[in-house]
């Protein structure tokens, strides 16, 4: 396959999954945000979602130093400018989805498109009558139903392996950044870890992820720190793990290894990933500490996106 | 003004091909005719075909408008058509080989030299080497106009990239969609195998360095092209890759195409650029759109480009006038088709008489497409006439005129009812190996009543054009 083609595919599934990110960070957020001000600490919700997203920086240049909620959501959601906002992404994809819309079925086709649709549609919506679960739902029906189009209907060729790894090289990216969140909405002191506002905000991020019920039935009982790292970054059965996407771009890469009867330095970057997730516990990540380690899972992640270029995607291959 | 020949009555008689669909076309409620127009209109957005035809620019977001009153040849009617465009697809590229070879009819004092070899579309680079089968031009488009029972004019002739045949496909699969009854009550021929004639086409000329199955490509300018979708279109259905230049690119003595899988060596190129942006080392140097060193690989039979570089100097409207002779030169056959008679404004005496009748010719530039910088005589104003004038006066190398032709009428939908509309038509002659004309083409209409423009930037629109089969 053309490798300009194998890009473009690649792009219009990490671009689906980033806007779904970006929802859920939001979302994550609001949730945040709705707890009490016990005096003290940072309420920094809006703020760590910035940082997590990693457009701190454009978002100061546009709207100043204050992350406020109105001004976070535009920004996240419906600005433009923001090269990864949701309205930016599925603009993305469907730019993708043009270039090479005889790669793809009709459904998918139809599905990108009627999300771009419907997305200009909600810019003219009163913003007033538009809460943050409101944005969130519209992005995720949206992608469920790209992603579901895709998974049904397309054709099981080298293409769908390079719209699976991005889907899946992005959702790491976007779990992890999820997660790590966390890290940057501080405690207002050391004593309160472990108490219900620390178990409240892991619950949100849990909440972010559609996956409370899930997690209540592998883990059941209290919610803490050490379950929700093990089931969002060890758990093969949590659809979001790290350990699930990181299955999922292995899976797909040995596919391409076995399609094109060679293997590749993406392939073993991918299975070393995989690989260091199978060898690793939750105490070894505790121990690592949880963003140190959350930050080394994200560069392998970028890492890996550069090999799949080198590799596929920018035709130097040999 | 003069008598229009209507397709569909004569003497208050329906003309027989048409017998088949009057009593589908005035039994039609209003309200049902709204109800399928605006389905159609839906069809064609959903596929995504909107786009400008022949080059005409606009935004890549607009939809021609289609009538679905089809147009229809008769088996006969089509059979003589058929033998003289294909006539006429052999001579022009007899013609092609010949100018970049020997230049028989040159110096047979048929043609004189000059208007050959400088032109403007002349390519040096293209002389000298045979391509393969001896086809320069592989897609022939043919645009004709219709006067009566029996009279066809060949408006001018596309040898380059001729584009809308989508169109002829796309409105096809509409009308058999919406209105799948008239093809069970009518015998009319299918035009689907287009595609498959194409790749065909394509495959019987690959290069002499080819082994094996060849391997085609459509080469595009890119999807910000205003005929991005037929580029998609044709290579969706023949199953090829559509590549653009920075896709391709040229090592040893091959052309290569980037694939996931490494390189892979590229055998027939069918572009839809024009000469000048294919190689950047050997036309235009600011060209990002084409591939370096491609001429190279082409002049040494590694790669076969479709239609070859130098293709175009066979439509040049100054060389038009000869096509007839070409025919009788290379072919030793009268013409089929006939010429619309043209004065050059290049000739002193004929730009005499240019200049004494304005208001009664059609004046064109040699080298414009897509009804600008024209100027229709007997509907224009005295100030545009006068205007025109000076033009010619001050460059009469640019312009050549025509009578104004009674362009038939083809019923079309309107307000209330149908009523006759001028229309053109424009065949694709594939010419590879064999050569094949698939019984159909692109029925443009001047929607605006009594207008003879028919180009979609001048409220044109496209009808199915329909041959029936014969008993």
């Amino acid at each position: 396959m053309l490798s300009r083609t194998a890009d473009n595919l690649f792009w219009i599934a990490r671009y689906i999954e980033r806007a779904e990110t970006n929802a859920r960070l939001l979302e994550v957020a609001a949730r945040n945000a709705l707890l009490p001000d016990t005096g003290g600490g940072n309420r920094n919700e809006w703020e760590s979602v910035l940082r997590a997203s990693g457009t701190s920086g454009l978002y100061a240049d546009k709207y100043g130093k204050e992350a406020v909620q109105r001004n976070v959501e535009t920004h996240m959601f419906f600005d433009r400018d923001n090269p990864s906002s949701v309205a930016s992404c599925i603009n993305a994809a469907r730019e993708n989805a043009r270039i090479v819309r005889t790669a793809l079925t009709t459904q998918v086709w139809e599905a990108i498109n009627a999300a771009q649709a419907e997305m200009t549609e909600l810019g003219r919506v009163e913003r007033s009558s538009l809460s943050t679960s409101d944005m969130k739902d519209f992005a995720l029906r949206h992608m469920a139903h790209v992603r579901g189009a895709i998974l049904a209907t397309q054709l099981r060729n080298d293409g769908y392996d390079f719209m699976n790894i991005g889907h899946y090289l992005e959702r790491a990216d976007s779990t992890a950044r999820i997660i790590d969140v966390k890290y940057y909405v501080l405690l207002p002191n050391v004593s309160m870890v472990g108490s219900g506002l620390d178990n409240y905000q892991w619950r949100t991020v849990l909440h972010a992820m559609n996956s409370q019920r899930a997690f209540a039935w592998v883990y059941g009982g209290e919610v803490t720190a050490a379950k929700i790292v093990d089931f969002l970054v060890l758990n093969p059965q949590a659809p979001r793990s790290l350990i699930a996407s990181a299955e999922g771009v292995v899976w797909h890469l040995e596919r391409l290894a076995q399609t094109y009867g060679r293997t590749t330095t993406a392939t073993a970057r991918g299975r070393a990933i995989l690989a260091g997730l199978n060898a690793i516990t939750v105490a070894d990540i505790f121990e690592e500490g949880l963003h140190d380690f959350l930050q080394r899972v994200l560069s392998e992640v970028l890492a890996l996106g550069h090999e799949m270029s080198t590799s596929y995607l920018n035709g130097e291959a040999r | 003004m003069p008598e229009y020949f209507n397709e569909m009555y004569q003497g208050g008689e329906v003309r027989p091909p048409y017998k088949g669909i009057e009593g589908w076309a005035s039994d039609m409620p209003v309200d049902l005719r709204g109800m399928k127009q605006s389905e159609a209109e839906r069809l064609f957005r959903r596929i995504g075909i909107t786009f400008a035809v022949y080059g005409e620019g606009g935004s890549p977001d607009r939809l021609i408008p289609f009538d679905m009153f089809p147009r229809i040849f008769a088996a006969d009617e089509w059979d003589r058509l058929e033998r003289g465009i294909k006539q006429r697809a052999r001579a022009l590229n007899c013609f092609l080989a010949d100018v970049y070879d020997r230049g028989e009819m040159i110096r047979a004092g048929r043609i004189p030299g000059h208007l050959v070899y400088r032109n403007d579309a002349y390519e040096i680079a293209a002389t000298g080497f045979l391509p393969p089968q001896g086809i320069f031009s592989h897609i022939v488009g043919i645009d004709l106009v219709r006067t009566g029972p029996d009279d066809f004019f060949v408006l001018e002739d596309n040898c380059r990239t001729p584009s809308g045949v989508s169109y002829m496909l796309e409105n096809r699969e509409i009308m058999m969609r919406m209105f799948p009854q008239l093809f069970h009550e009518n015998r009319i021929a299918p035009v689907e195998t287009y595609p498959a004639l194409l790749k065909r086409t394509f495959d019987s000329v690959a290069p002499k360095k080819c082994e094996g199955e060849p391997r085609v490509v459509i080469l595009t300018p890119g999807h910000f092209n205003s005929a991005y979708y037929e580029h998609s279109f044709l290579a969706d259905m023949m199953g090829v890759e559509l590549v653009e230049g920075s896709d391709l690119f040229v090592e040893g003595d091959f052309c290569w195409m980037r694939t996931t899988e490494g390189p892979r060596r590229v055998d027939v190129i069918y572009r839809r650029l024009d000469d000048g942006f294919i190689d950047p080392l050997c036309f235009r140097p600011d060209s990002m759109l084409g591939v370096p060193g491609l001429m190279n690989v082409y002049r040494s039979g590694g790669v076969t480009i479709c239609s070859a570089p130098g293709a175009g100097v066979a439509d040049d409207k100054a060389i038009y006038t000869y096509v007839p002779e070409m025919v009788r030169f290379y072919l030793g056959e009268e013409p089929i088709l006939k010429n619309v008679p043209t004065w050059q404004c290049a000739r002193d005496d004929e730009c005499k008489y240019v200049l004494e009748n304005l208001a009664d010719l059609v004046v064109k530039e040699v080298h414009g497409s897509g009804g600008y910088g024209m100027l229709v005589g007997p509907k224009s104003t005295r100030d545009e006439i006068a205007f025109f004038r000076t033009k010619i006066e001050e460059n009469p190398h640019n312009y050549i005129a025509q009578p104004t032709l009674a362009l038939s009428t083809c019923p079309t939908f309107v307000d209330e009812g149908f009523a006759p509309r001028h229309v053109d038509l424009r065949p694709y002659c594939l010419v590879g190996k064999e050569i094949n004309l698939v019984p159909g083409g692109l029925t443009r209409v001047a929607l605006t009543e009594g207008s003879l423009v028919v180009n979609s930037s001048q409220g044109g629109g496209v009808k199915d054009t329909w041959v029936l089969a014969g008993r």
